[in-house]
């Protein structure tokens, strides 16, 4: 038998029986739908937090005191706690050509008021090259000046949510704010860039880190923000940040240096496990269709046996009867399947409409999967009614009416 | 030439055991007209899926154009349904969703023939069973007589030597039954072997060779 004339059997044999092949195919577009769309949803989610990980800076290092690895054994109780990074520290790394900018960062927070008006804010001292690291943009003014990063000058740049419930929509710059007990002079404000990494750069007061460090009244940084100049020069950099510090806390490694890449690397790995999760989710429900098909195929077997038995006795051996069952249920799988592709593009349609911010792109493999896992389900599910259409006894099924 | 020699067949029925062959030997000429009569459940249904390998014989041998039909397996006897032997029934059994011309069509397809040759010989059997004007309506559409004509072009597409009929004008009123055994028996006339099962001792008695079955076995034969 020719596959055309397969394919044709098995489409006629479809459109014989509305009701049941619309109720099957139904079932399958819903499987394969909700594949799609389920994985689409976790792609998204993927994307759109790598997005906001990378609007940080991509080549970017971070310099945190202290060894984050377990290394076993008890914990240290005393004398061993990190030496602080300094200022210092991170102006010599400076001296490596892999690197571009520094921005030492000391974060605390302190109440900041104009007249009657007082509130605490998040404080982030720290030098000019935070501007190029973190992408930043100014709504007025300028930022920190370049200069002796160890001379504590009074001036301070603001965030626009800050600057908006000070001062209103009166110009701040040049004027003055009490960030603790100092008075410090607004030089610039940011532009509104909406959430970094869980920091509200609205909500914080951006001030030198030499006049952070007094402020708070402590020597130690947070952490240093580095940009390497290149995305390829990250190891080396890394390698070489440690061997600076290694060099200036005599011989200890006492920081860990972690890279964008390795965060990113992080999420990408849940979030992927996540798409997959939800994915299998979907897999199940193309499983449950796979179960409608076979009963519809064993009640579609019981309903033709007569055929069955005149295929028979026109001179159908066993394995081509197998062949036109199985023909029939990958036939309603793939249309189902198809259908429910067409499903999810609607469906995805409707939900970047409703949430138009969030990157909703369907993925290639979700199709395959969709398309394969019915593909395989209608005719792992179909094997069953086929054998028992093959085996049917001519004589009994031409016997009846 | 059909030759069957000591076949037995036994069916099982709840507890019971129902002979419904008993060592029957049987030759048919190629080119006979025969008929087999007898009372319900006399074994004759049973004989004519035997000689159309529908069936298998618990004991005994069967040699169809002298070839041993026993010792052959589902695919070879599936091929010998195909291409030898043709099948009409009571029921007539079309496919209710194919129309005419798919029924006649149908053994073609399943034998894999080239479309081309498939259509050639579908419209010449349409032409000479009369069916031109019923050749895109379903059977549903279709009466009786027509039906069973359907099913006859169907069952000669394959230009098989033996003609199986189990009760062909069973179904039929009696002009489209008359009509029918006309036809079966041009058939015959033009050498195939033509064996018909039938209640109806007028229609049995058009038969040159006439076969009663009692009980599962042959009681008289001439």
């Amino acid at each position: 038998m020719k596959l055309p004339d397969i394919i044709r059997f098995a489409y006629l044999a479809s459109t014989g029986y509305p009701t049941r092949t619309l109720l099957m195919l139904l079932a399958m577009a819903i499987g394969a739908g909700s594949v799609v769309t389920l994985s689409t949803l976790g792609d998204g989610a993927r994307n759109y937090v790598v997005s906001q990980f990378s609007s940080l800076g991509t080549n970017l290092l971070i310099v945190l005191p202290g060894r984050s690895e377990t290394v076993g054994g008890p914990p240290p109780l005393l004398g061993i706690t990190p030496r602080d990074l300094t200022v210092e520290d991170a102006l010599s790394l400076l001296r490596s050509a892999n690197i571009r900018y520094v921005a030492p960062i000391a974060l605390g927070a302190a109440p900041v008021s104009r007249g009657r008006l007082e509130r605490e804010v998040t404080i982030l001292g720290s030098t000019p090259h935070l501007y190029h690291i973190r992408q930043m943009s100014m709504a007025g003014g300028r930022f920190l000046p370049e200069g002796d990063p160890s001379r504590a000058a009074s001036v301070c740049v603001l965030g626009y949510k800050i600057k908006e419930e000070l001062f209103g929509n009166d110009s701040a710059l040049g004027e003055a704010v009490r960030i603790g007990d100092r008075r410090f002079q607004v030089i610039g404000v940011l532009a509104q860039k909406g959430q970094s990494v869980g920091l509200d750069m609205g909500d914080i007061v951006v001030i030198p880190v030499a006049s952070a460090q007094a402020l708070f009244n402590s020597a130690s940084l947070f952490r240093i923000m580095i940009e390497a100049v290149d995305r390829d020069v990250l190891p080396r950099a890394k390698e070489t940040i440690l061997k600076i510090i290694r060099e200036r806390h005599d011989g200890e490694d006492d920081v860990t240096v972690i890279t964008q890449d390795a965060v990113l690397a992080t999420f990408d790995r849940i979030f992927n496990a996540l798409t997959l999760t939800v994915t299998g989710i979907g897999a199940i429900s193309i499983a449950v269709a796979g179960i409608l098909i076979m009963n519809v195929m064993l009640i579609a077997v019981s309903q033709r046996r007569t055929e069955v038995g005149l295929l028979k006795a026109i001179g159908a051996p066993s394995r081509q009867i197998i062949t036109l069952f199985l023909a029939e249920s990958a036939f309603l799988s793939i249309i189902g399947a198809t259908l429910g592709l067409l499903l999810s593009v609607a469906g995805t349609g409707i939900i970047e409409r409703i949430f138009p911010d969030f990157p909703l792109d369907i993925p290639l493999w979700s199709l395959w999967a969709a398309v394969g896992i019915s593909l395989a389900t209608g005719l792992a599910f179909g094997v069953l009614p086929a054998m028992r259409a093959a085996r049917l006894d001519p004589v009994l099924s031409l016997s009846r009416r | 030439m059909i030759s069957l020699r000591r076949i037995s067949r036994v069916f099982t029925v709840g507890d019971e055991q129902v002979h419904a062959l008993r060592q029957v030997d049987l030759e048919i000429e190629t080119g006979d007209y025969v008929t087999i009569m007898g009372p319900s459940g006399s074994g004759k249904s049973t004989l004519l899926n035997m000689i159309g390998l529908l069936d298998r014989a618990d004991s005994g041998k069967y040699l169809l154009e002298g070839e041993d039909m026993t010792v052959l397996n589902d695919r070879q006897q599936a091929a010998l349904r195909r291409h030898k032997i043709g099948f009409i029934f009571q029921f007539f059994h079309l496919v209710p969703r194919m129309t005419a011309t798919e029924n006649i069509e149908l053994p073609m397809v399943l034998a894999g023939m080239a479309a081309s040759e498939r259509k050639k010989r579908v419209g010449e059997a349409i032409e000479a069973f009369g069916l031109a004007n019923r050749a895109r309506h379903r059977p549903e559409e279709l009466s009786g007589g027509q039906r069973q004509r359907v099913a006859i072009a169907r069952a000669t597409i394959m230009q098989p030597h033996i003609l199986l009929a189990d009760e062909p004008t069973g179904n039929l009123d009696r002009v489209s039954g008359s009509e029918v055994i006309d036809i079966l028996e041009n058939l015959n006339r033009q050498k195939i072997t033509l064996i018909m099962v039938t209640h109806d001792p007028e229609l049995g008695q058009r038969a040159r060779r006439q076969i009663k079955m009692v009980d599962g076995r042959i009681e008289s034969d001439c």
